[in-house]
């Protein structure tokens, strides 16, 4: 069976301009991503902002050139046949503001359900059954501007579903919106995916529940690279041999460094966050018995343990197994590969 | 959202054959069809959003009635002839074209652009060249209307007098006139995609030296023959000196070249303008896709 997307040792550099005198910099946003997807399949790209997740979502849309390296979408190269690619695919980006706001939401979707052929009456059917299952048909009428943040990403969800697209691609779909909209736009996702079995959704996010929660298979990516690729419950149960603790103690105030604990033996990874009273560690440990020598730690510097948790592996572990820090970490630091 | 699940869109059974692409269970149109789907799509959002804001009528009508008036108070305080009124008239309603070109139709990719649609254009299987010419449509239907109110008003408040020459050159002369322009347009809104918020500068460049070499408020006869030439670049300085000389007595006595030669060269530029917009868009779009400018400002 045909490859829904396929990328050979895709790679996107940007220019980055600098002042009059000095000269550009070159920023590697993708780095050799060899990446294959089957139909009917809801593949994830997890990564922190800056990882490189919507330059891909943009070269398979054929909206930007690879610098080097191949991607084919429905088996026709999205650099050569664009013309081929573009009435196969959709794309639905969270918080984007497109349409015209002067425009209802039936007559928005109307207009983008035209640049891809539907006949009108198809479309409007089309609409007309999407709004009642996203539950936006009581504002089919309302002025888009009029719309909030939820609505609107809900009508965007609508346009990207319409046209029936064989490659769908979604990109942080949920961002901004409200727990409960995020678990129906979710909700929704799985099951256009489950009941057209011969359909593709690319979805990248950096919420890890969603991609948890959601995917078939999940690409974690970090600085442009692919760090592995697998089912979210294989990526866990590499995992499972590992302890993972979450612990809350009395503020550090400076008496102790993160580092410390890296240096202990039997830890893998920490992930030291400032709360509000509070500060975080999150451990994961090559056995139980290493937490003996992170409490000692703790005990001499004078900090006290308010809370102590074993946990689950979640794809966040296996993000922090793979790139040493949180996602939220590498957000802080800016993750992208600037030379 | 409720709980139902989405369920398959109907099946659609297309009537031929032919000019259709059918990805799976839903019948798309392809060819010349969806190009003028596009066109219709495109053209809506200005056509409905005139019925829907009508701030325009304040802002782009009376407004320009004012510069209007200030021509027509100066012709009349120097006694010129009272055809050169119906001048003003006429170049204050055609100025509303050259407006909605540099400013509602050249940065209209660029506002896309910024708004987040012109990716959404761009992977769409539609032809940006769709895209631009529904926009020209939809641009033309509502200039028109700001046009004609500016004609209809003007005429009524200083009492203008028309004595039509020939109907089908006027109209032959007011369409090619039309295409050009909005030609040019389509020209200059691949520029702005890939130069950005820089082009921005280019419109306000052109925007006077325009006024006054395409004569809007007075016959172009009045410079040489070699400057009236080079603006005639600019197909409303032919179109506007074409149309004065069909609608005004002292018209013909006044236009820069013959009405029929006037055509010819409009036929010329309406060509030339379209063929290069569609070669220079077809161009930029390569280029921004390799540089990434599509859908992001500079890096």
């Amino acid at each position: 069976m045909e490859l829904a997307i396929r990328t050979e040792k895709l790679s996107r550099v940007y220019k980055i301009r600098g002042g009059k005198k000095s000269e550009p910099r070159s920023l590697i946003a993708l780095n050799d991503i060899n990446l294959e997807m089957q139909p009917g399949e809801l593949f994830g790209l997890l990564g922190p902002n800056g990882a490189g997740k919507t330059t891909l979502i943009k070269i398979l849309t054929t909206l930007l050139a690879p610098t080097t390296g191949h991607a084919w979408v429905s088996g026709y190269d999205v650099l050569d046949e664009p013309e081929k690619v573009r009435p196969r695919i959709n794309m639905v980006s969270g918080g984007e503001a497109s349409g015209y706001g002067l425009l209802t939401v039936r007559e928005n979707l109307w207009m983008f359900s035209q640049f891809y052929g539907l006949p009108s009456a198809v479309a409007n059917r089309n609409i007309k059954h999407l709004l009642e299952v996203v539950g936006l048909s009581d504002r089919m009428n309302t002025k888009s501007s009029d719309l909030s943040t939820g609505l609107r990403q809900k009508m965007n969800i609508v346009r990207g579903f319409m046209t029936d697209p064989d490659v769908l691609f979604l990109d942080e779909p949920t961002l901004g919106l409200d727990v409960g909209a995020s678990r129906e736009v979710r909700r929704f996702i799985r099951s256009w995916i489950d009941e057209n079995p011969t359909r593709t959704i690319m979805l990248t996010t950096h919420y890890m529940v969603e991609a948890d929660e959601l995917c078939d298979r999940v690409a974690i990516i970090n600085q442009g690279r692919v760090l592995a690729c697998d089912t979210p419950s294989n990526l866990k149960h590499n995992l499972q041999q590992e302890a993972i603790f979450h612990l809350e103690v009395t503020s550090f105030n400076g008496t102790l460094k993160a580092d410390k604990f890296e240096a202990l033996p039997g830890v893998c990874n920490v992930v030291h966050l400032p709360q509000d009273g509070y500060d975080s560690l999150d451990l994961i440990l090559e056995e139980e018995q290493a937490l003996a020598g992170v409490v000692n730690t703790l005990n001499s510097a004078n900090i006290r343990l308010l809370n102590l948790q074993k946990n689950e592996p979640t794809l966040e572990d296996v993000f922090v197994k793979l790139v040493g820090q949180s996602m939220e970490e590498v957000e802080q630091e800016g993750g992208s590969g600037e030379q | 959202m409720s709980n139902s699940s989405y369920s398959t869109p109907q099946v659609f059974v297309p009537p031929d054959g032919n000019q259709s692409y059918t990805a799976g269970r839903v019948h798309k149109n392809s060819g010349w069809v969806l190009f003028l789907q596009t066109v219709i799509a495109r053209s809506y959002p200005r056509v409905v959003g005139q019925m829907r804001d009508i701030s325009w009528m304040f802002f782009d009508t009376l407004l320009p009635l004012l510069s209007v008036c200030t021509y027509v108070f100066v012709y009349r305080a120097i006694h010129a002839p009272e055809d050169y009124i119906g001048f003003v008239v006429l170049g204050g309603a055609m100025l509303a074209f050259w407006m909605n070109v540099l400013w509602g139709m050249s940065s209209q990719l660029y506002w896309e652009k910024e708004q987040g649609n012109l990716s959404l254009y761009i992977m769409s299987p539609a032809s940006l060249m769709a895209m631009l010419l529904g926009m020209a449509f939809g641009g033309l239907f509502s200039t028109s209307l700001r046009a004609l109110l500016i004609i209809v008003l003007g005429s009524w408040f200083f009492n203008v007098q028309y004595a039509i020459a020939n109907f089908a050159q006027l109209f032959a002369v007011f369409f090619l006139a039309m295409v050009a322009l909005y030609g040019l347009g389509m020209m200059t809104s691949s520029l702005y995609l890939l130069l950005s918020r820089e082009a921005w500068h280019v419109s306000n460049l052109f925007q006077e030296p325009v006024f006054l070499f395409s004569g809007f408020y007075f016959p172009i006869k009045n410079f040489s023959f070699w400057i009236s030439a080079v603006a005639s670049i600019i197909p409303l300085t032919l179109g506007l000196d074409a149309m004065r000389q069909l609608v005004f007595k002292s018209g013909p006595s006044l236009g820069f070249i013959s009405v029929p030669i006037e055509i010819i060269v409009l036929v010329i530029l309406s060509v030339v303008f379209l063929y290069t917009s569609r070669l220079m868009l077809a161009h930029m779009e390569k280029l921004a896709i390799r540089e990434g400018r599509l859908t992001e400002n500079r890096r």
